[in-house]
């Protein structure tokens, strides 16, 4: 699905991204999935990162390159996307859940423990997801960032959650 | 509607209000803020009625520069509501047609 | 009749910056400007900025205009508010109505930095309340905390649509779809992705075709354009909405510029009729210089870096700068400029700017001619 007709990628061709980890990584732990395929001019995830693992370098229009070895899927990267297009997943959380941490500036925010909509980035529900964390600290300046558990075969899927009730 | 509670603006500050009239009506505002913003966040959307066919209109800009948000303001017309701030006992009326000048037709009665 | 170095013409980011720049180079200079408030579309912008960190990426818009106010008082920089020009004359006298009194103010040089205004689109029912600027909608959301409904229909899927959109959203609003007229969003990917994951449809090659309402829009249809612009029977689509934003772009706000007698260019990726300028950011008119989206319609940051250039390029000819002084920092103005007119996004905007320093002679608008003295006669 070409982005610029729909607004979002496919799996395809969001794992064609430079900065996409390979299998063996996401096998390992927590680690960034940086959804950013257009070449705007853009680096603020480049600071972002304490561990060096994000690379934008010049001009600053290239997408954005991982050395998954150095990413600790720490999440401070997601709240500094302007385009929040960054998030954080944990296909190691248990046998059968994954952890994804993503953004959400809206209001009011989930609490800890509550049980949500996972949604793809269509915005269709796809699953049930529970709040494990919700991080809110001034750093972040406004942008939270929610941590979910949800089956880990939607780890790659869920990019939003809306509350029910 | 005032928006009470933001994800990136915080809650609403209680700022000192003041009562004016529109219409007849009084309805409170935020000291100081635009009078269109005042009867937007009170529900009010039409500002005036067009001279010839008597259409409604109501704010389009909200920058000063399109005059549909034109209203009756203390007797003076064409007063752009988007740019010209409440006062306390302001009287506002709906404005038909252009107003009415010294000697003027289109009396807004 | 008040007297300046640099009279500024408008507070929002281009203004602002040329102010601070010259001001910290030692240039008098009075800010002017119509609204209540200064900082222009800065203090709606609640969302964080892109570009490096010398554009101030990852800052949101009002933080970044709170910075330039703060930077402006502590220069000493003179600025007049509630204060329209609405003229500007030969001997570079401006004509300002203040007070409701009208002050005159004689300056050695000019900026204008005036921005730009919404375009318009006219369709059966536009004039019902309800339907609005983007930039009306944003000023009520985000500095007057007004919801004007709660359901939008959003025309227009450049950055200014998806952007505004998004902080429908935020102030509880919903968006039941965004319609693009182009066969593609015009806007950045990862803000069409925000709405998407939002549950807010994105609808290329779809334009409004009425609104309907008694004394307001209660619904909207929508019609598919075939690649011939044409509407296709059939597939109309009636929303029940109460308000309906027109995004469709800026044209340059330049009746002083032309007032002036600086030449424009009609460049449409520059938003249409644009004046001539140079890298100093001077016109055609020496002591006049323009900055901002008046100068091109462009962003935020690129109007911060373009006020600079002006500020630096009058400080330069005032003789508070060095010669070597001023082409370094117009030099790091220059890089951080052509950053952010890179990429996909950036290229268009990149060569009309190009062409705008040397437009062919079939791009440019009627001459006017050039009145009174020249600049560099009287400054010797």
């Amino acid at each position: 699905m070409p982005l610029e007709k729909e607004g979002i990628l496919s799996l395809e061709e969001l794992a064609r991204l430079p900065a996409w980890p390979s299998p063996e990584r996401l096998a390992q732990g927590p680690v960034v999935i940086i959804e950013c395929a257009q070449e705007i001019p853009c680096n603020p995830c480049e600071d972002a990162c304490r561990q060096g693992a994000i690379t934008v370098g010049e001009p600053i229009t290239n997408l954005p390159q991982l050395a998954e070895d150095k990413c600790t899927g720490c999440g401070l990267c997601i709240a500094e996307c302007p385009g929040q297009a960054i998030f954080v997943v944990d296909l190691t959380y248990s046998d059968t859940e994954a952890t994804v941490q993503l953004p959400r500036e809206f209001l009011p925010l989930p609490d800890k423990g509550e049980w949500v909509d996972g949604l793809d980035r269509a915005g269709e529900k796809v699953c049930a997801a529970r709040v494990l964390k919700v991080l809110n600290p001034a750093v972040f300046d406004r942008t939270p960032v929610i941590t979910v558990a949800v089956p880990k075969e939607f780890a790659m899927q869920v990019r939003n959650i809306a509350r029910r009730g | 509607m005032r928006i009470e509670n933001h994800p990136i603006l915080g809650a609403r500050e209680q700022l000192p209000t003041v009562l004016i009239e529109v219409d007849g009506q009084v309805i409170e505002a935020v000291a100081g803020e635009p009078i269109a913003a005042a009867l937007v966040a009170a529900g009010r959307m039409v500002f005036r009625y067009t001279r010839k066919r008597h259409e409604p209109r109501g704010l389009f800009c909200a920058i000063g520069r399109c005059t549909d948000c034109m209203m009756v303001v203390d007797g003076v017309p064409n007063v752009r509501t988007c740019v010209t701030p409440v006062r306390a006992g302001m009287k506002i009326q709906t404005q038909h047609g252009l107003g009415q000048a010294k000697g003027g037709h289109d009396a807004n009665d | 009749m008040q007297t300046t170095d640099l009279a500024v013409v408008g507070a929002g980011p281009a203004g602002l910056a040329a102010a601070i720049a010259a001001a910290s180079a030692g240039v008098r200079v009075l800010l002017i400007d119509e609204n209540a408030r200064p900082g222009g579309q800065l203090f709606k912008q609640i969302h964080k900025f892109f570009g490096s960190k010398d554009h101030y990426a990852g800052t949101r818009g009002i933080d970044i205009g709170t910075r330039l106010l703060s930077d402006v008082e502590a220069l000493g920089v003179e600025v007049m508010l509630d204060s329209v020009v609405w003229g500007i004359f030969a001997d570079h006298t401006l004509g300002v109505i203040r007070d409701r009194r009208n002050v005159r103010v004689q300056a050695g040089s000019i900026c204008l930095a005036t921005g730009a205004s919404e375009n318009a689109l006219a369709f059966p029912g536009w004039t019902l309340p309800g339907v609005m600027g983007a930039g009306a909608i944003q000023t009520l959301i985000n500095v007057e905390r007004v919801l004007p409904g709660k359901r939008v229909l959003m025309v227009g899927s450049g950055n200014v649509g998806l952007i505004v959109s998004y902080q429908l959203l935020q102030a509880g609003a919903q968006v039941v779809a965004v319609v693009e007229a182009l066969p593609r969003v015009g806007g950045y990917g990862v803000h069409a992705g925000k709405l998407r994951r939002n549950g807010v449809p994105i609808l290329t090659s779809t334009t409004i075709r009425e609104a309907r309402g008694k004394d307001r829009v209660e619904k909207a249809t929508t019609v598919v354009l075939d690649e011939r612009w044409r509407q296709v029977p059939g597939t109309e689509r009636e929303y029940d909405v109460d308000v309906i934003c027109l995004a469709l772009g800026l044209t340059p706000l330049s009746e002083l510029a032309w007032m002036a007698g600086c030449q424009f260019a009609y460049i449409p990726q520059l938003g249409g009729h644009v004046p001539i300028h140079d890298e100093d950011m001077q016109t055609t008119v020496p002591g006049i210089y323009v900055a901002g989206d008046l100068a091109g319609i462009e962003e935020a940051s690129t109007a911060m870096e373009e006020g600079k250039l002006a500020g630096i390029a009058v400080a330069q000819a005032l003789g508070h700068l060095s010669a070597a002084e001023a082409c370094r920092r117009k030099e790091a103005v220059f890089k951080r400029l052509d950053e952010l007119r890179s990429g996909p996004f950036g290229e268009a905007r990149q060569k009309a700017k190009t062409r705008l320093c040397h437009p062919a002679v079939e791009e440019q608008s009627a001459p006017r001619p050039r009145p009174g003295p020249k600049h560099s006669e009287r400054q010797g």
